[in-house]
């Protein structure tokens, strides 16, 4: 395989889909609210996507159905080529909280996800790789902390492990820096993208920050509510890694002025 | 680089906290009552209780058929725990009332904490059982006390089942709380995580709920102890409520005081263990009861 080769195969629009919606539909029963409409998502393999959109826009209804926790009421959900039928391990998620628990120490609450799903004696086992993702996210010595002598950033970075730790196919991240100080926000996206890339991971954001969801796609999803929908798919054409600077370019200020020319239509509306 | 290399040496600086000529440095003001060392707080609360009880008996004032002196307290307490220490009648009297909080107590944790489980985590239990828990709660339960002589007869099982009736529900409550008390983003993680019912409440609801748990344990406690006693005046037996009750009518007013001493011992012990416990159990939260430092 040559050099050119390589390169197109890591390029996200070319490579493999990963997670695919057609046409996905929600409407909740008991108040016939329609959360969305038609949505459509394409994850490439190794491609970072966002979706930015007012309070109501169905964000939340979206990333509940791609994680496998709420049936749609129509569309199709596959991911991986099989059908999203409920939560699976190749699905990672990521909250606005760590949501690590007390009781357990950092690396207790990084091998749980195998604890629930193949029981104690595979948790053991799993120590190891979850040492290795502590050392990836700037973690090392920390795994028999407990989450109170953690910060809000640390603690981000030990819920990140706990993704990763059943080395899913994609990372659904629901706002997951929102809660930590802007100065350590900057720095977790960086860390973000860095953890992506070394990985190849497939992530999905869900944000309300426009700079964050540019800086950090490669495909940024404007939806707009009532009924919930995609208004616009974004593409982002900054070069990889993706630095802080890139911010002050006239590109970026472009594209984050027209992202929020659309968000304020949907607010209209 | 340069910049760092060419900066003048910083100034020597007395060792921190010692200020030196030109700092602003004042003192913080603290009310004198809140200098005061707990130690030295207790003793004075304590000589104070005692003198104004002496103060009461020694002018007069009051009785003493109704109020005995300190010192008259003092020296019953003093014969009641020896004729504990001697093997005296009072022995198998202290230990019939132990036994009673005991069994009372243990039995007001299963059926407690079982209840609590099944309100808290069903939706029949929350919808169908629990309307009716909060009306048994709501009646006089000291009531019941006759009844349950006249079903279990004048031995310790009927003071045992009002111990337990009085100490269960602060167990069902802080139990169904306890299994409430976790939030949205963990019962999320654990649906993400492909968690069973009975993981997510043995993994994540039920040590989030701990600390709501261990409060209805020791509200638990206080009922347990009051549902002995309770039984005891009013169910006859061989407990120390009936001593008390035998004391009472023969206006032994000293010996009512040390056997209420007594009693208070065993109930804050009690107590004492339940936190001890929950200081243990719940290592990651620190609370403050009774005095913690």
């Amino acid at each position: 395989m040559d050099a050119t080769a390589a390169v197109a195969a890591v390029t996200p629009s070319e490579a493999e889909t990963v997670y695919e919606l057609t046409g996905v539909s929600k409407t909740y029963e008991r108040n016939a609210v329609v959360a969305l409409q038609d949505v459509s998502v394409t994850l490439r393999s190794g491609s970072f996507s966002s979706v930015i959109g007012a309070s109501g826009c169905g964000k939340s209804t979206l990333l509940k159905i791609m994680a496998g926790l709420i049936p749609p009421s129509r569309g199709r959900v596959v991911l991986q080529g099989k059908p999203v039928l409920g939560p699976r391990r190749d699905i990672g998620m990521m909250f606005q909280q760590a949501t690590l628990f007390p009781w357990r120490t950092t690396i207790e609450n990084i091998v749980l996800p195998i604890e629930i799903r193949d029981g104690r004696r595979a948790a053991q086992e799993a120590k190891a790789r979850g040492r290795e993702l502590l050392d990836l996210v700037g973690l090392s010595g920390f795994a028999d902390a407990y989450p109170s002598q953690l910060s809000g950033g640390m603690a981000q970075r030990a819920a990140i492990c706990r993704m990763l730790i059943t080395e899913p196919a994609v990372l659904l991240l629901d706002e997951p820096f929102s809660a930590v100080d802007e100065l350590t926000r900057d720095f977790m996206n960086m860390e973000l993208q860095r953890i992506c890339l070394a990985r190849q991971a497939t992530a999905f954001l869900v944000t309300h920050s426009i700079p964050e969801a540019v800086i950090l796609s490669d495909t940024v999803y404007i939806m707009a509510p009532r009924p919930g929908r995609v208004a616009e798919v974004v593409p982002i054409d900054l070069p990889r890694p993706r630095t802080l600077d890139m911010i002050t370019t006239p590109y970026f200020s472009d594209i984050v002025r027209h992202i929020r020319a659309r968000l304020d239509e949907g607010a209209g509306s | 680089m340069s910049a760092v290399d060419q900066a003048p040496p910083a100034p020597k600086r007395p060792a921190p906290g010692q200020p030196i000529a030109g700092d602003t440095v004042w003192a913080e003001r603290v009310a004198w009552i809140d200098r005061i060392p707990r130690w030295l707080g207790m003793s004075f609360v304590f000589a104070l209780f005692i003198g104004v009880w002496w103060g009461l008996t020694a002018t007069g004032l009051v009785s003493p058929i109704i109020l005995p002196s300190p010192l008259e307290t003092l020296e019953d307490l003093i014969f009641v725990t020896q004729n504990l220490a001697t093997g005296g009648y009072m022995g198998p009297a202290l230990w019939t009332t132990l036994k009673t909080i005991f069994y009372g107590y243990l039995l007001a944790i299963l059926i407690g904490f079982s209840l609590g489980v099944l309100v808290g985590e069903t939706a029949f239990g929350e919808r169908a059982v629990m309307p009716y828990l909060v009306g048994l709660d709501a009646m006089p339960k000291v009531a019941f006390a006759p009844l349950f002589v006249a079903w279990l007869g004048f031995d310790i099982h009927s003071k045992v089942a009002l111990a337990t009736f009085i100490a269960t529900f602060p167990i069902v409550v802080g139990t169904a709380a306890g299994l409430h008390a976790a939030d949205e983003n963990a019962r999320m993680l654990f649906k993400t995580m492909g968690a069973s019912r009975w993981q997510t409440l043995w993994k994540m609801k039920l040590p989030t709920g701990l600390p709501q748990i261990f409060t209805g344990l020791k509200i638990g406690a206080a009922g347990v102890m009051a549902g002995a006693i309770t039984g005891e005046f009013l169910g006859g037996g061989r407990g120390f409520g009936e001593l008390i009750r035998l004391a009472a009518t023969q206006l032994n007013t000293p010996r009512v005081f040390s056997l209420i001493i007594y009693l208070s011992v065993i109930g804050i012990l009690l107590y004492t263990f339940v936190t001890w416990l929950q200081a243990r159990i719940v290592f990651w939260r620190k609370e403050q009861v009774l005095g913690g430092g």
